[in-house]
């Protein structure tokens, strides 16, 4: 029992930055959950990762002015992580591109720039903390942050949740009956964007997309409904943040990588073990349906 | 919902990079008439039905939908268009031809639940509203498109090819529903391929070869020479745009680029 409170509890309850790492690991899960299982839907797994790193050249120019301010540095990266998301999206609108296609061209020019923002200012040590961040130095405005954050990115997505289903699902009906359109799909860049900058303290955004992606996958090995796989994708993001905080505490490794890393056992498992389309399921068929009345379980 | 208003085309051209799909098309849908769509394939039938919806922008001539809007007009496009590996039941897909109703926000009211599971029944699928959409076979798939359809409950329907690939029994039974929404009062646009099959159901035909080659009683309008004509017409139209650029056969009263 003892053992069990002092793996488990013991650090958080000994230890202040271990209570504001898990504070804030749990509102980055709860807001980028549901994120990224709709760039999983929309198939676009990869744009959580463009735009993780076309924000460096803001979160560099932040810096700049700044020093290590978390208000210019977050500033800066939502605002390049939207004007690359912007143009990517209005060029493929305008010239008929794919838009990952144009979207790779417009966030290879934002990296290419912030690494030489800070090359030519900074030391690397500055590089590897804005792309990789530290969660156990989360401090409270880093706090307040992600927590306003996820409760913006958390409100916005109940509000345009249906919108963002049609429009994902069928977009030609969705523009015969009027819905979604442009601006839902701006709406829904714009809190890609907001929860990976959110994150870029505590995890850094590299990491970041890591959280946001894997328990999407994961989850979809597990549900056929929509709903569902949004609260599991959120379920996996959280115990993927304790366990890693945990293991990284424990072993000594880094957090971001360590929680990014839990999460990657969940999809593993997931792949091999997903009560819809795991292996196993496939595998080990059960007998199938005779009436038609049983197909609707 | 019985549709009043007549859809005036008047001298409707549509261009993809500047050549036209479809070309000084004049002439009206009447309030409640069923016609087929035929022609060719690259007559610009698909094109003109996504011109119909707004989902095309109109080159030059007008589009007057008698007073309706285009959201108004419930429109089923060609299959391969819609992902079905998406994680929905039955019940959820059929629920959004809600959205006229209810919109992105509003709660759907038990009303609605029941018109869904009404339509759903209608369409032969009652026992499957909690099965997820990627365990369907075709056949089932168009049923729920037309469920969906159904939920819309607009005055004026278009269809894409909608018993492309689909058996004997479906297309029977959808075409049932479709003489429905007829009997109903609804204006009904559909494209088809099969001749005979529109000479049995379709009263009107409008057929097209980018222009206009008929349109009227189904009859008349797919006689032997009006369809060599729309062959002709768009073989024409092939080997103009293969030289690139394609020659007009007729004198235009007016200009407008190509």
């Amino acid at each position: 029992m003892s053992f069990l409170y002092e793996t488990l509890l013991a650090p958080f309850a000994d230890f202040e930055f271990m209570r504001r790492a898990l504070a804030a690991c749990v509102a980055l899960a709860v807001g980028a959950g549901p994120v990224g299982v709709f760039l999983v839907l929309r198939r676009m797994s990869l744009m959580g990762d463009a735009i993780g790193h076309a924000v460096l050249p803001g979160v560099a120019v932040g810096f700049m002015v700044s020093g290590l301010s978390l208000g210019a540095m977050t500033l800066g990266g939502v605002a390049a992580g939207l004007i690359v998301a912007l143009l990517a999206g209005v060029t493929a609108r305008a010239t008929g591109m794919k838009e990952d296609a144009s979207l790779a061209g417009f966030y290879l020019t934002s990296l290419a720039i912030g690494v030489l923002l800070v090359s030519a200012r900074g030391s690397s040590i500055d590089l590897l903390n804005i792309l990789f961040g530290s969660i156990l130095a989360v401090d409270d405005q880093g706090l307040f942050l992600v927590a306003g954050v996820a409760t913006v990115s958390t409100l916005t997505m109940s509000f345009i949740f249906r919108s963002l289903v049609v429009e994902c699902f069928d977009p030609v009906f969705a523009r015969s009956v009027g819905a979604g359109g442009a601006w839902v799909h701006a709406i829904f860049l714009a809190l890609v964007v907001l929860n990976l900058v959110s994150a870029f303290q505590a995890l850094g955004t590299l990491m970041a997309v890591g959280l946001m992606m894997l328990p999407a996958l994961a989850a979809r090995f597990w549900s056929e409904d929509i709903s569902q796989i949004v609260f599991i994708s959120t379920g996996f993001a959280i115990m993927s943040s304790v366990m890693g905080l945990l293991l990284s505490f424990h072993v000594e490794w880094a957090s971001g990588p360590s929680i990014v890393l839990v999460a990657s056992m969940f999809y593993g498992a997931s792949i091999i073990f997903g009560s819809r389309s795991g292996l196993l399921a496939r595998w080990m068929r059960r007998p199938h349906f005779h009436e038609p009345e049983d197909a609707s379980r | 919902m019985k549709c009043t208003a007549d859809i005036r085309l008047t001298d409707v051209i549509v261009t993809y990079r500047r050549v036209p799909a479809v070309h000084h098309v004049t002439g009206k849908f009447q309030a409640g008439t069923l016609t087929a769509l035929a022609g060719p394939n690259g007559a610009g039938k698909s094109t003109l039905l996504k011109a119909l919806m707004g989902l095309v922008p109109v080159s030059d001539g007008t589009i007057d939908r008698g007073g309706l809007s285009a959201r108004a007009f419930a429109y089923l496009p060609q299959l391969p268009e819609i992902d079905r590996s998406f994680p929905l039941s039955v019940e959820q897909t059929v629920l959004f031809g809600a959205w006229p109703r209810t919109g992105a926000l509003s709660k759907l009211s038990s009303a609605e639940r029941s018109r869904a599971k009404d339509a759903i029944a209608s369409v032969g699928l009652t026992g499957y509203a909690g099965a997820a959409i990627a365990s369907l076979s075709i056949g089932q798939w168009h049923r729920v498109m037309f469920a969906r359809l159904i939920m819309q409950d607009a005055a004026v329907i278009l269809l894409d090819e909608p018993f492309a690939a689909v058996d004997e029994r479906t297309t029977d039974d959808l075409m049932a529903l479709v003489k429905v929404w007829h009997a109903e009062g609804r204006t009904v646009i559909a494209v088809l391929h099969d001749l005979n099959f529109i000479r049995r159901h379709f009263p009107e035909t409008l057929l097209i070869a980018r222009e206009v080659v008929a349109w009227g009683a189904t009859a008349a309008a797919l006689e032997a020479s009006r369809l060599d004509q729309a062959r002709t017409m768009t073989d024409r139209w092939a080997r103009n745009s293969d030289q690139g650029s394609h020659g007009h056969q007729h004198n235009h009263d007016h200009s407008h680029p190509h």
